[in-house]
């Protein structure tokens, strides 16, 4: 078990440092790393069928000691319960069909085998994050998929907006692991161990120090401190507001990346994270009630962004960002199941939809306007019925994967709404209810934009349309299977039954499922088609047909009457341009001052200011230095007078 | 036969006087040469009356290594002041100021 863990992990290393390091033709790096993914995601099915299905539970094991400082361990170790067993499969699968997807999208790029060690090196690294057993390792995966992230959104580096988007993504993401790297600090600090198991045992018995004085005179909860900055972690790496701004621009990398990691993966680091940190979670309500803040945030104001935005790519990264606030939602409502849920089904029909997206693209020759497709249905069939799954995936209806993870969302935060006092958990409700009819609008729109209606490309791009070629279209229906039916299948184990026992914990009395109120996946969607969601998303896909479809001359004047609420949106509230301005800005006004007093006036000053005065000093002193003969005579006898009166004086 | 002092004051009056012969004299070295070989002699004129005096011969001993070394000394400083006036054209002292800083 230990050797396939390690297997798993190393198998898409190597693969990366074959098609990286070594000059490699094109078609060795691809085989390479596809057949290294794919050996992994198998044995990866082979962990789950072990773990899972047969039943033989957990596997905790360390498989070397890296330092030992006092007490302290630092370690490498795996531990692969139901829930890393899940993410595993769905990282290796997603990454295996990204992989295939990339040969024919980077077809023509120079940097292909460079494209394929990157995105191997990314799956190792996610592997190291969700198999890790103690917090180093999890910092270290953390840190490299942000590492690959950085590098694979500066792809195409001579791009100056892509050089930008890279920079901001890791600025951003230095935020957030600024506070997750402080929460490690004081797990340490409390538990006096980074191993899970022992963290979540010493927690659960309560033989911890339960006050932390941050500042002097003040007492916090140490358990919601250690969760409030964890969480902060999870915000930059799952780009939850305020810390969102990165993840639309990271749209600059290649499309693939999108899929693979700014939308399925990478993203749901900080949901895993906060599932699996579920034991710590469940001790503090005040972090709970933060988590749920944030994400409903997230979840409806992003959501609505996506409504104004003309970059088919962009509408998708703002509809990630508005599904990781859901699956946040998820978390503070205590409903981690769910959360997971939502971030499996997700990462198959948001992946699905990203590729679907970039086979667009490469069919448009690299345009990504909606204003200039339209009408792609008929040059492009497998791409559009792929879509149209996606979508309605995403915006969830049933029986499709996105309605049962969405519906237990709202499902919990109307749970705890109902539970818990204060205004936060109503907010979270409402605020994805709402969400779900913003949903529907922005992907049909997208949808209908880009495949129905006029034909508005020009006359060049519409006679070389024409459906991608099967790389890019195999990996598309493989990812619109599970689109459709992972959700009907897992749904019931997984939120109902007894699947995350052991690896989620859930305080009883927070626990929105229970399993005596569900009768089975029929009546869940018989359920659901009763409840004011679906009749919200209904509404929202006949919004969007009514204004994209029927009318599409509304949106304009829609836009038109209400310039100011559209130029808010357009700027996407300003965030991006605070952040320039405040925190670029900002530093680089501090940066700059420093340079002005600090470098120029005082060490300049200090430097030349001594090489001055010692000039200074000598060019007075020069002048003593006549050359005059009897000029050095007087100076000698006076000299003389003196010692002479010094020794006469002193005896 | 004069006393003790009076010899002394004679020698301070000669030391002094060349002295300001080397501050004074701005025109031309040998002056200045000849401003040592007085200093000299005034010191050779203490010693001479202290030799008297205190009836000690060595004194009057180092009175004769002193003139065999300004002998010495003044050849040297004259072939000097040749040499230079042959490169510099002049003795005067205001103008040999090539060690000015």
């Amino acid at each position: 078990m230990q050797n396939l863990s390690l297997a798993i992990v190393l198998a898409p290393l190597i693969g990366a440092i074959i098609a990286g390091l070594f000059k490699v033709s094109r078609t060795v790096a691809h085989s390479v790393t596809i057949g290294a993914v794919g050996l992994s995601f198998i044995w990866s099915v082979v962990v789950f069928w072990h773990i899972v299905v047969t039943g033989n539970g957990p596997f905790n094991e360390t498989v070397y000691t890296w330092l030992v400082a006092g007490n302290i361990r630092f370690e490498i170790g795996f531990m692969v319960d139901s829930l890393t067993a899940l993410m595993m499969v769905v990282v290796t699968f997603v990454s295996w069909m990204v992989h295939i997807y990339t040969v024919g999208y980077m077809r023509d790029d120079p940097g292909y085998q460079r494209f394929f060690s990157y995105i191997s090196l990314f799956t190792f690294s996610m592997l190291m994050l969700v198999m890790s057993n103690n917090f180093l390792q999890l910092f270290f995966g953390w840190e490299a998929v942000g590492l690959v992230s950085y590098l694979l959104i500066g792809f195409w580096y001579t791009r100056e907006s892509a050089i930008y988007a890279n920079l901001k993504a890791f600025l951003v993401n230095r935020v957030g692991d600024f506070g997750f790297a402080l929460g490690i600090a004081a797990v340490l600090m409390t538990f006096n161990s980074l191993n899970y198991t022992e963290v979540f045992e010493i927690a659960q018995y309560g033989e911890y120090k339960e006050t932390i004085s941050i500042f002097s005179g003040t007492e916090w909860s140490v358990m919601t401190v250690i969760c409030i900055l964890l969480f902060i972690g999870a915000m930059g790496k799952s780009a939850q507001f305020p810390l969102h701004v990165w993840l639309p621009d990271s749209m600059e990398g290649p499309t693939p990346i999108s899929a693979l990691i700014h939308a399925a993966t990478m993203v749901t680091a900080g949901i895993f994270l906060v599932a699996r940190m579920s034991p710590l979670f469940e001790l503090s309500e005040t972090a709970l009630s933060f988590v749920l803040v944030i994400g409903a945030i997230t979840a409806f104001f992003m959501g609505i962004l996506g409504l104004v935005q003309n970059d088919i790519k962009r509408v998708v990264a703002y509809s990630t960002l508005s599904q990781l606030g859901y699956m946040t939602v998820a978390l503070g409502a205590s409903a981690y199941a769910a959360g997971i849920f939502h971030l499996m089904t997700h990462a198959f029909f948001k992946a699905l939809l990203f590729l679907a997206a970039g086979s667009v693209i490469i069919a448009m020759h690299h345009e990504q306007d909606m204003r200039k497709m339209g009408g792609l249905k008929k040059y492009m069939p497998i791409t559009y019925w792929t879509a149209l799954v996606g979508s309605i995936a995403l915006c969830g209806f049933p029986p499709f994967s996105g309605f049962f993870s969405k519906d237990a969302i709202i499902e919990a935060a109307h749970h705890a709404y109902e539970i818990r006092e204060g205004w936060q958990a109503g907010f979270a409700y409402y605020a994805v209810l709402l969400g779900v009819f913003i949903t529907a609008l922005y992907t049909f729109r997208m949808f209908f934009l880009t495949f129905h209606g006029k034909e508005r490309m020009d006359e060049y791009t519409r006679e070389h349309l024409h459906e991608t070629p099967w790389v890019v279209t195999v990996p598309l229906i493989a990812l619109a299977v599970p689109s459709v039916l992972i959700g009907l299948f897992t749904i019931t184990p997984l939120l109902f039954g007894n699947y995350f026992e052991g690896a989620i914990f859930v305080n009883p009395a927070h626990n929105p499922f229970e399993p005596g109120d569900y009768h089975g996946v029929l009546s869940f969607i018989g359920h659901g088609l009763m409840q004011l969601p679906f009749w919200l998303a209904l509404g929202g896909f006949g919004t969007a047909y009514f204004l994209y479809m029927k009318r599409p001359d509304i949106p304009g004047i829609i836009a038109d009457r209400l310039k100011l609420v559209y130029r808010i949106l357009v700027d996407k509230y300003g965030f991006d341009r605070f952040y320039d301005w405040f925190f670029a800005g900002g530093a680089r006004g501090i940066g700059s001052g420093f340079w002005q007093i600090g470098d120029v006036k005082v060490i300049d000053g200090l430097v030349n200011g001594s090489a001055k005065g010692v000039g200074w000093f000598s060019g007075v002193v020069r002048q003593v230095q006549t050359g005059l003969l009897y000029h050095y005579a007087f100076a000698m006898i006076i000299g003389l007078a003196v010692l002479l009166g010094v020794f006469v004086y002193i005896r | 036969m004069p006393e003790l002092h009076e010899f002394l004051v004679l020698g301070a009056v000669l030391f002094c006087l060349s002295v300001a012969g080397i501050f004074l004299n701005r025109k031309n070295l040998i002056v200045l040469l000849m401003c040592i070989e007085l200093m000299l002699l005034s010191v050779n004129l203490n010693f001479i009356a202290f030799s008297h005096f205190n009836a000690d011969i060595a004194g009057q001993v180092f009175v004769f290594f002193i003139l065999t070394v300004a002998a010495a000394e003044s050849a040297i400083g004259l072939a000097i002041l040749v040499a230079l006036f042959r490169n510099k054209n002049t003795i005067n002292v205001d103008d040999l100021d090539t060690l000015k800083g």
